[in-house]
């Protein structure tokens, strides 16, 4: 589903992927951790160009998304993201959020759209909300409807990155709660955080980089249980610690 | 001053219309109006090429920037008048070429206005709207200036009132708005300038007090409808039931 074929990034000198090549299969979970600066975000952020890289290929469902034919447009709103910030639109309620790109890309009639969107907020548990702007819903909520709005272009595939970071402590269930079932959907998902609760329950394989690399990939229990790479040992212990 | 209005104020209101041009209030509202609407989209252009990605895009708006606001709003006022003429051949009645230098100004520094604020917006709006599948235009027009517009909304109004105001430097080139049809008052009165300016400084006063009044009414229409209580309206429940 996704493929990072010897993938490389550079800003000035500072090599943030190093030569990647991973891959990702439909339906499968995959949770990526390490220490910050690693070059996890500039990971998926790749997958939707909003990174360019330097060299080597990334592919989306067989699709090169460097391809100088793809419709960079079209390839986005086949993939959704969420991001640390939400970053929902201020000057729209939740409803609106989740109803723009439908409306705008698909040409959906604002009464199909409505619905959709409406549905959409019982799956993040929101209904009540349809309303509310932005900053009117704490911080959980907000991040529900922004998961709510990337799914509204039911892309076959999410990136999450580190959508519970920002979140006051009480709040981070209620996200990580969608985003299990999400997983349990089936859903393709590349997650960057460092939950680890989240990752035992959902992940298939966890992946850990550090300066720019993957350095372990193994499944949740192995790797938080008996990490192998020195790195993977240090950074485990230390999200435990804290 | 009653009995100045009294016996003037009809040509203080529309100039010698219709046995004449159009002229008084009536061509200074004209005037400012037709510079708004055109100032207005033209400085969002402006804006957006200042930040755009390629280079000689932001280069040719910073040389229109730099060299409109070098030069004073009267000299614009002059070469549009005098010199456009000259070089096009075409003849143009003094209130257009006016209207056309305020353009001209104002799409420079109504541009800087709106640029800041798009600037002030966290990067991460650009960013989701990308990552959702709106283009560049797309993203600018439903994401980026509802918020940036909004935002400088203050310094909007600033420059749409010194627009209505700068309308009065027509007079020197001899278009027969406000300022020009008081001028002839005056003229004609000889003894009265007091009043007659004073009236006119009122006139200008109401134009600029209005428009503030709309901003101010327009933002509090905007912050009611952001701040409106976050239950859900019943059309929903219904729609979900």
């Amino acid at each position: 589903m996704i493929k990072f074929v010897n993938v490389n990034k550079r800003y000035g000198d500072y090599l943030a992927l190093d030569n990647i090549t991973e891959e990702v299969r439909a339906g499968e979970v995959v949770v990526v951790c390490g220490p910050s600066g690693s070059g996890k975000s500039t990971l998926i952020r790749t997958v939707n160009r909003l990174e360019p890289i330097q060299s080597g290929r990334i592919e989306v469902n067989g699709q090169d998304v460097q391809g100088d034919r793809i419709n960079v447009n079209a390839l986005r709103s086949g993939i959704g993201f969420v991001f640390q910030q939400f970053n929902l639109f201020p000057h729209l309620s939740a409803c609106e959020n989740i109803m723009l790109a439908p409306v705008r890309l698909r040409r959906k009639d604002r009464r199909q759209a409505r619905e959709q969107a409406q549905a959409l907020l019982e799956r993040v548990d929101l209904a009540h909300k349809a309303d509310a702007y932005p900053a009117q819903l704490s911080g959980g909520q907000q991040q529900r409807v922004a998961i709510a709005r990337a799914l509204a272009m039911e892309p076959p595939v999410m990136l999450f990155d580190e959508p519970t970071s920002a979140l006051d402590p009480e709040m981070v269930g209620e996200v990580l709660q969608v985003m299990k079932e999400l997983a349990r959907e089936g859903m393709t998902m590349i997650c960057v955080t460092h939950e680890m609760g989240f990752a035992r329950e959902v992940a298939d394989r966890v992946w850990f980089m550090a300066d720019g690399s993957v350095l372990e990939r193994a499944a949740p229990q192995q790797f938080f249980q008996a990490p192998e790479h020195p790195r993977a040992r240090k950074f485990v212990a230390d999200i435990r610690g804290a | 001053m009653l009995d100045i209005l009294e016996r003037f104020g009809l040509s203080l209101l529309i100039g010698q219309f219709p046995h004449g041009p159009l002229g008084g209030i009536a061509l200074t509202l004209a005037m400012s109006a037709t510079a708004l609407v055109l100032a207005f989209p033209l400085a969002i252009l402006v804006a957006l090429a200042r930040e755009a990605t390629w280079r000689p895009v932001r280069r040719a708006a910073a040389v229109y920037v730099y060299a409109v606001r070098g030069i004073p709003l009267l000299l614009l006022i002059f070469w549009a008048y005098f010199v456009l003429p000259l070089l096009t051949g075409l003849d143009a009645p003094a209130s257009v070429t006016v209207v056309a230098a305020l353009v001209v100004y104002q799409g420079a520094y109504l541009g800087e206005a709106i640029r800041g604020a798009i600037r002030a917006l966290p990067p991460g709006q650009a960013e989701a709207a990308r990552a959702l599948g709106l283009g560049y235009w797309r993203t600018i027009y439903w994401v980026i200036l509802p918020q940036a517009l909004f935002n400088c909304l203050p310094s909007i109004v600033n420059q749409f009132i010194l627009l209505v105001k700068d309308t009065s430097l027509a007079y020197i080139v001899g278009a027969h708005e406000a300022t020009f049809a008081a001028t002839q008052i005056n003229a004609q009165l000889l003894t009265k300038p007091l009043q007659v300016y004073v009236i006119l400084a009122g006139i200008y006063f109401l134009l600029c007090y209005t428009l503030s009044r709309l901003s101010r009414m327009l933002e509090r229409r905007v912050v009611r409808r952001r701040a409106r209580p976050a239950a859900s309206q019943p059309s929903f429940s219904e729609a979900s039931a």
